[in-house]
């Protein structure tokens, strides 16, 4: 049952922090941007603990796409958010993004470098098709080197294996 | 340079791995190995002050202990205690049942100059077996006193001692959201600790040099992979590869000369590469498509040995050092990765998947046969000890990673416990050159 709650908390940061400054789309004009406080959403906010400012574009866009277990597909549910990022991209040339790889802890480190990478470049042939340039877009992998979630259980690996989607300007 | 210490507590505690407590630093797995009984009479010492600087005999005892092989006698059970050979009272000895005794002394010969000397004797065969004298400062009359247990293994067993070794790993702290990462180099029983170098962003994949004077790593400093070589005793470094895409995976050539690494390029396939560290010349050694890395060069520097899931899951290859078609090396299970040659060439260490875990094995490279070393769940980054009798690795314990040593034979197994930091990643440095 606590397990079960710690479970709830690992979900809940990690949704707070799917919504912290870093990790949100930086809008292109900052003068013109909309701020909509109840867009900052995430399951703790009632709490008070969503101190930072999400920008709205297009309601919440995911910043983080995740992966099957020894899968590098991008899972169709979550084609369509890869769309909507390319979108972005093809229509502001300027917009550069890096597309940050990981894995779950399971297995040699170097290897699961790979494993990450191979995550981020599935997302960045999706946004190459679909408008954004190569130049436009970097890919790291971190492996498991910056896990998500603590934890050596399931739910901790499903969160790990993941690709991180962050715009640098 | 922050140092910090972390202490691999060995505790001279011996239990059985169903043993209850917690805190066990020392166990053996498998067949009780037989202790042989040994003394180290403490050392005589003539200078000032009264004090011995270091109790040598203790070092060397700690030592003999931790190598799971003898059982160092307790002071308060000796019968004499002489500190030069004409003292030494053999029957004392074998009435107890002490198959070596070790006597010696330090003598102070200048203002921080001394000398350590010891003689080790067959106290059955009335025989001294080794007897040496070194000079020492303050500084390194710890040094001395592992070289002098370094010799009295190998005459005891014939293999080499590591006594005199160091191991460099890396440790995470989490701070707040962030993790701390140092790449740390301590004696072969943690002593001495030393940062070399760290960072806010992941640092990956330490390497030794074959001469112990540089350390090739990974890091990840400004949210990008690069590989450097950093001179220890200086601290200097250079930024040997910095491609786009991946840089990582760095192993020495047995010459020093050259690297072995992972490159990825702008399409993320990783492919393996040499790189000589003087010309800068990269020359690609393999061009699937599928994931090739963790090269590793094989002592005699014909072969490069790395992991690749060329067909499905990872399985390690090699390929010769100049190019070529790769050849699969192992077949048994659907992951082994991380291939390390022990130095006399004989064995591989790998990372194997035993029925969902992840463990250390060893292959003979002759017979093909694979040994299972380790018991945890997720054991990785597999290390060969310079006299390829002993390997160290990282381990889980309560959600850190722990090192363990294990000898090659899989019948002793120790833990360094490293309080609260996350460690992982441990490399065996070569032998010290005298």
């Amino acid at each position: 049952m606590s397990q079960y709650k710690i479970l709830l908390l690992i979900v809940g940061a990690f949704a707070l922090a799917a919504c912290s400054s870093s990790n949100t789309i930086p809008d292109p004009d900052p003068s013109e941007s909309t701020v909509d406080p109840s867009a900052n959403t995430g399951p703790m906010d009632g709490d008070g603990l969503g101190s930072g400012e999400a920008v709205d574009f297009e309601g919440e866009l995911p910043m983080i796409i995740y992966f099957d277990f020894d899968s590098s597909n991008v899972r169709p549910g979550d084609t369509d958010v890869v769309s909507r990022h390319a979108f972005q991209l093809a229509n502001d040339g300027g917009m550069r993004v890096r597309l940050e790889g990981h894995a779950d802890e399971r297995g040699s480190r170097e290897y699961n470098i790979g494993l990450g990478e191979r995550r981020a470049q599935a997302v960045r042939r999706l946004l190459l098709i679909q408008g954004a340039t190569a130049a436009q877009i970097s890919t790291v992998s971190f492996g498991e080197e910056r896990p998500q979630a603590d934890g050596s259980n399931e739910r901790a690996y499903e969160l790990n294996r993941r690709v991180e989607i962050k715009y640098t300007n | 340079m922050h140092v910090r210490k972390i202490g691999w507590g060995l505790f001279a505690v011996l239990c059985f791995a169903s043993s209850a407590n917690a805190q066990v630093v020392i166990d053996i797995i498998s067949g009780e190995v037989r202790r042989t009984p040994v003394a180290v009479v403490p050392f005589g010492w003539e200078g000032q002050p009264a004090e011995l600087p270091l109790d040598v005999a203790e070092v060397i005892s700690a030592d003999l202990y931790r190598s799971g092989r003898f059982d160092p006698k307790p002071e308060e059970d000796m019968l004499q205690k002489p500190t030069s050979g004409a003292d030494v009272d053999f029957d004392d000895w074998t009435i107890l049942g002490i198959e070596a005794v070790v006597v010696g002394s330090v003598v102070q010969t200048g203002d921080n100059a001394y000398t350590v000397q010891f003689q080790l004797f067959d106290p059955y065969r009335q025989t001294q077996l080794v007897g040496y004298r070194m000079p020492a400062s303050k500084g390194t009359m710890r040094r001395a006193a592992h070289r002098a247990a370094d010799m009295i293994y190998e005459k005891l067993t014939g293999i080499k001692g590591v006594f005199s070794t160091q191991v460099a790993y890396v440790s995470a702290e989490k701070q707040g959201d962030r993790s701390l990462y140092q790449l740390v180099i301590a004696d072969y029983d943690g002593e001495n600790e030393n940062v070399i170098m760290e960072s806010t962003d992941p640092i990956m994949s330490p390497a030794w040099s074959p001469d112990s004077r540089r350390l090739a790593y990974v890091s990840f400093e400004g949210s990008k992979s690069s590989v450097f070589v950093q001179q220890l005793r200086t601290g200097s470094r250079i930024r040997a590869s910095s491609e786009p895409g991946i840089n990582g995976a760095p192993s020495f050539s047995p010459d020093g000369r050259k690297l072995v690494l992972t490159l990825g390029g702008i399409d993320g396939n990783l492919d393996i590469y040499t790189l000589d560290l003087t010309s800068h010349e990269k020359k690609r050694l393999t061009t699937h498509r599928s994931i090739d890395t963790e090269g590793s060069w094989s002592p005699d520097g014909r072969h490069i040995y790395f992991t690749s899931d060329r067909a499905g899951g990872p399985q390690i290859y090699r390929v010769s050092a100049n190019g070529g078609t790769p050849e699969r090396v192992t077949f048994e299970g659907s992951y082994n990765a991380r291939p390390r040659l022990s130095p006399d060439g004989d064995t591989l260490a790998l990372l194997h998947n035993d029925r969902g875990n992840f463990r250390i094995g060893i292959m003979d490279l002759e017979r093909k046969d694979l040994l299972i070393l380790s018991t945890g769940r997720q054991d990785e980054s597999p290390s060969f000890a310079p006299n390829s009798d002993i390997l160290i690795y990282a381990t889980r314990a309560s959600g850190n990673g722990v090192l363990e040593t294990v000898s090659a034979d899989g019948l002793i197994r120790q833990r360094r416990s490293s309080g609260q930091a996350d460690v992982r990643e441990p490399v065996w440095s070569p032998f010290p050159r005298y």
